[in-house]
Parts: C-alpha cells; structure tokens; sequence
C-alpha cells in the first residue's frame, strides 16, 4: 500500500489528535500508562485510518478484520483512535477509568463490547488471536480475506504463554494472523535488555516459522508497507516488530521507563514540575505538527 | 429407600454393578453434541485419548486441534475460537487444566463471558497410582469462585454423556469434572437430568429422615450404599446427588436440610473451599443445621489405588456412615 504525501499528512494531524486525547484522558483520569500510549499512537492510526476493514458505525460487522489488543495497559491508545475514528464520542474519551464508563482502565468487553476482547493481564492475546484466526480458516478456507491483527508490547513477550501461541499458529501455518510488537524497549522494571533480555528478537520469531518484518513504527508508509508484505504471505504467520520511541511526542517522557505507568501529572524526579507536564506536553504536541509538516514541504 | 421417580440402575446395589469410567460417558457425550452442532470444536493438550476426545478427534479431524503440552495456549485459544462463534471443549487432566491456567480461564473465558467447556479429567484421587501431583484436589475451589462459570461434576458416566450434551446447548463457560478409574453406573438413560437440579436418589421428598448425606461425583455410590447400611440398623438417611456444584441448587439442599435437621456432605476434594463449603454458603445463610464434611484435609495426595487413598484419606463408607451417625448426635 502506497500512501500519497497528502494521506501522510492526514495520517500525522490524526496521530497527533490522538496523542492530545491520551494526554487528556490520563491527567482527567490521573492514573494509567503514558509512554507505550503515545508510542503506538502511529501505528493504531495507521490501522483504524487505512489498513483495517471495518465499519466504526457497525462495529460488530461479520465480515470485520479483528484487532486483539494483548498489552492492555495500553488501551488509551485503542479508545482515543476508536473515538477519531467514529466509533464513540471523543468526549466520553474523558471518563477513562471513572466509575460507571465504557472506558474501563482495562477494556472488559461487558462494559464496551466493540473491543474483540478484555485484557490486562499479559502474554494471551497471540493465543486468543490464533484461535480467532483457527475460526476463520474452518470457516472460510484460505480464501478468506479477513486479518487478525494481535497487538502486544515487547516486555510482555517475556510470558511464556506468548511461544506456545507462536509455536502453534507456525504449526497450523496461520497466514491470516499479524501480530504487531511494540518494541519500545521499557517496562515496568527498567529496560527490556535488563529486565529479561530479548533480542534476538526476530530471529525467535522467524525460528518459529514466523515472516518477520522490522519497522520504524513511527513512520506511515514503513507501517503500511510491512503490513501489506505480512498480508501477501499466506503460508504462515507473520510479526512485524515496530521499533516505537515510548511517550513519542513529550520531550521529557520519550525512551524513559518511568513513564510506562504514569500519567501526566506525577512528581517524578528530574522530570518538570508537575503541575506543568501537561502543558508542556499538549504544547510539544500541537508544534509537532508543525514540525512534521515542515519536513515534508 | 431408591427414590424410584429417578429411575436409577436397577441393579444398583448388586455386586457385579456394572462400572464405566465417567470420563468415557464425556467422549461419547461430545461425539453426539458434535454430530447435533458443527460449531462444536475440541481441543487436547496431548492427553487425547486420556481425556476421550479421540472420539470425536476421529470423526470431526476438521473440527479438532491438538495444541500440544500448553495448557495456558489451550485456554486462550479457545476463548478466541468462542469470539468467532465455535463451542470449543477443552480437555487435559484436571490438575493441569484448570489447575495450571487458571488464570487465562478468568480473564480470556470468564471475564470476557465466552462459552467454553472446560472439561477436567482424572479429578480426585482416581488417577490413584501416578500420586499426588496428578490428584487434582483443588479444582471445584478454583472454578467454582469463578463468576459466569458453570460447576459440574457428574457422578457416572450416563450423566457425563448428558452433562456434556447439555453443556454444549448452555451458551456459558462450564467446568466439567471428570474421573479415570470405573465407577459403578447409577443412573440410567431414562433418568431425569437438567444443569442446576440437584436430585433426591434416596429417600422420598417431604418425609423426614435423621440425616442428609449430599454428595457429588462417584461418591455418590457410596453414599447411597451408607444410606442402605443405615436402613439396617434402623437410621433413616435421604441422598442428594448434587451434580452441578454452580449454580448449587439451593432450594433442594434447604429442603433436605428441613426434612432432616442434619447433613453430611460427601466430595473427593479439599475440604476446603469446596463442594461442601458451597452446600454449607447455603444453609448458613438460609436453614442453619448441624454439618459434617466428608473431604480431604488440607493435604496433598500419593500414590495407591483409588480406594486404598480414599481409605486413607477417610472419605470411604465407613467414614461417611461414622460422620452420619456423629451428626445426628449433634442435632439438639
């Protein structure tokens, strides 16, 4: 898939809507995790503005591409690109993680059932997403055009649960499942590489008869390249590992683990004052665009 | 007496009853819900035949996946199955499934409300000879805490095959636990079975009697038996085969509680947390009277036959007559 300067552009003030909207609902919220939010902003873009086929007014549609989101910490991204994308009020963005709202800290699908599934706890969204694409190769055959997109982060990876879910969908030559890594390098802990290393991360996933596909995951075409490459192999799963910068966007939350759990607004030390973060966030994030667009004039 | 509106095996208490393996009663259960339903897939983590899934593995090769030693993988890839439509049963030994992916039933099948069969075999001590880490004695604990998930805990191998039959039509995530060894067969095809309904197999409804006994599983048999044995010595006993543990059937267990004023529960499995403990939730709160619990007390299995360990772990007959006699004297 080509994109046109014109539909990069578009694809950039949206990821930037996007990022605003994280900002805002973690400080209305004043809890939940920054940094792998705004890393994945792009490429939770790039799927719901051009890749995926669905219908934001119809979104329980057979005939839908699905999206498993396994690193549920994350789903401010989800809700926040759901919302652009019409499938909810933006402003109902602002009840994240308030009693009573749709919009639970971490999606359950008996509050907003338009989410493919309720996660939280880490490593099983592969295996519920082989099982999905199982479903539709007993289905539908081969021929089937719909694609299950598993998006995980990358110090998830180190659930176990994540290589039986690989071993099994390279077995069962599952050609319709893309499972999209947040490599961001940071968890909860410290590092990737320190906490448990990773690396080498492709080369686990290509032993287990994974395509793999490396990415900067921050840029549209790159993201939307690979995951026409991933569609074209239909003998067997493909990864496409994104290499995300975490807090993306906030000059002071990128590539620092200690903005993986907290929002905006946290005494944290070397870090602004906090009563400015969110100010100085939402101000780097509205210049942004203008960065952007300087650079492809 | 036989509750004879039952219509259970006539030669119940004769010595050459004939005994199944409850677990075979789920194999063919699932042959015949597969046959009703294409929806219905199986899943096996390498313990195909163990579990009787081959039944329907060789009928429906299509419909059946082997997901290999991974019994987390199992759990979530039939969540992600149901998401699409299927009924997924899942079967492995029931001290591995659930006991070691507990917590992806919570989250990807419970709490996401998707209805898969999850289906434990090898539960209590009958899996005797491989000893303690095979003995699953925590499940009904583990499943039965669990919101939207339905207990069941069949107590031959007919009512396996119906449990399992029935389990398929629910729309809800269900737990079914199984036996390996043969157990004597109680029921028969013609006796009446719905999830939810616990069934009165000894004693007549309304009729006082001085003891209670409910039991669940192949233990049932035991108690029927203790029941008889009491009958000679001039005690009267009714027995409640309680089936499905979630939702417990309250209204029967209030109603054995009022006819009787004493009750002995009767389980393979931890005291603990367990079918007894569900039965006990119920009268506390609704007709309190005297209990004994039948079970095993905080500790873990070995190896020996299935009936040398339930000797051993005092939940044989003599146990069970000696706890109806105890709460009878307890009752004021």
């Amino acid at each position: 898939m080509n994109l046109t300067d014109e539909k990069i552009k578009f694809l950039e003030e949206k990821a930037r809507d996007v990022r605003v909207s994280v900002i805002e609902m973690l400080v209305s919220a004043g809890s939940g995790h920054s940094a792998g939010s705004l890393g994945m902003a792009d490429i939770f873009t790039a799927l719901y503005f051009v890749i995926l086929k669905h219908d934001p007014k119809v979104p329980s549609w057979p005939g839908r591409d699905r999206v498993v989101l396994s690193n549920g910490h994350i789903v401010p991204v989800q809700y926040a690109t759901m919302a652009h994308a019409g499938y909810f009020p933006v402003d109902e963005l602002l009840t994240l993680r308030k009693f009573g709202s749709r919009l639970q800290g971490h999606p359950h699908r008996d509050f907003l059932p338009m989410m493919e599934t309720s996660s939280g706890p880490l490593g099983s969204g592969i295996s519920q997403a082989v099982g999905m694409a199982l479903a539709d190769r007993m289905d539908r055959g081969k021929s089937s055009d719909r694609f299950f997109y598993c998006i995980t982060g990358d110090g998830e990876l180190d659930e176990g649960q994540n290589w039986e879910a690989m071993m099994l969908a390279g077995k069962e030559k599952l050609g319709n499942l893309i499972v999209i890594v947040d490599r961001n390098n940071i968890q909860i802990d410290g590092y990737t590489e320190d906490v448990m290393p990773l690396e080498n991360l492709a080369h686990k996933f290509e032993s287990f008869n994974f395509h793999v596909e490396e990415i900067d995951g921050h840029n549209f075409s790159e993201i939307t390249e690979a995951v026409g490459r991933a569609q074209a192999v239909f003998d067997g799963p493909s990864v496409i590992i994104a290499h995300t910068i975490p807090g993306k966007g906030v000059s002071f939350m990128e590539r620092d683990y200690k903005w993986h759990g907290n929002p905006p607004k946290t005494e944290i030390a070397g870090e602004p004052p906090k009563d400015e973060q969110e100010k100085i966030a939402l101000k780097e994030l509205h210049s942004l665009g203008g960065q952007i667009e300087s650079q492809h004039e | 007496m036989i509750n004879i509106s039952q219509k259970l095996n006539p030669k119940l208490f004769d010595k050459d009853v004939e005994q199944i393996p409850i677990r075979k009663g789920f194999g063919e259960g699932l042959l015949l819900a597969g046959e009703k339903n294409e929806s219905i897939v199986g899943l096996s983590a390498d313990l195909t035949e163990s579990t009787q899934m081959h039944l329907f593995k060789n009928k429906f090769p299509e419909r059946y996946i082997e997901v290999g030693i991974a019994e987390q993988n199992l759990a979530s890839v039939a969540s992600g199955l149901s998401a699409m439509g299927k009924i997924p049963f899942i079967s492995s030994f029931a001290a591995f499934s659930p006991g070691r992916n507990w917590e992806q039933i919570r989250t990807t099948i419970c709490y996401n409300n998707r209805p898969v069969v999850i289906v434990g075999s090898h539960s209590g001590f009958s899996d005797g000879a491989d000893g303690g880490t095979h003995q699953s004695l925590e499940d009904i604990a583990l499943m039965r805490v669990l919101p939207k998930m339905t207990v069941i805990s069949p107590c031959d191998s007919i009512e396996a095959k119906k449990a399992t039959v029935a389990s398929a039509e629910l729309g809800g995530a269900v737990y079914i636990r199984l036996l390996r060894e043969k157990t004597p067969v109680i029921t028969t095809e013609d006796s009446p079975f719905e999830i939810g309904k616990a069934r009165l197999y000894y004693g007549e409804e309304d009729v006082k009697a001085d003891v209670g006994i409910v039991a669940t599983g192949s233990l049932v048999f035991k108690a029927l038996k203790v029941a008889e044995t009491l009958k000679k010595e001039n005690i009267s006993a009714k027995v409640l085969s309680v089936t499905t543990i979630k939702p417990i059937d309250s209204e029967s267990i209030i109603s054995l509680a009022k006819t009787c004023g004493a009750i002995v529960t009767v389980e393979e499995h931890q005291i603990a947390c367990g079918f007894g403990s569900a039965v006990a939730e119920v009268l506390v709160q609704n007709f309190p009277v005297p209990i004994e619990f039948i079970g095993v007390k905080d500790m873990f299995g070995q190896s020996g036959t299935p009936n040398e360990l339930l000797e051993h772990y005092e939940i044989g007959e003599n146990h069970i007559l000696y706890a109806s006699k105890k709460v009878i004297g307890r009752k004021n």
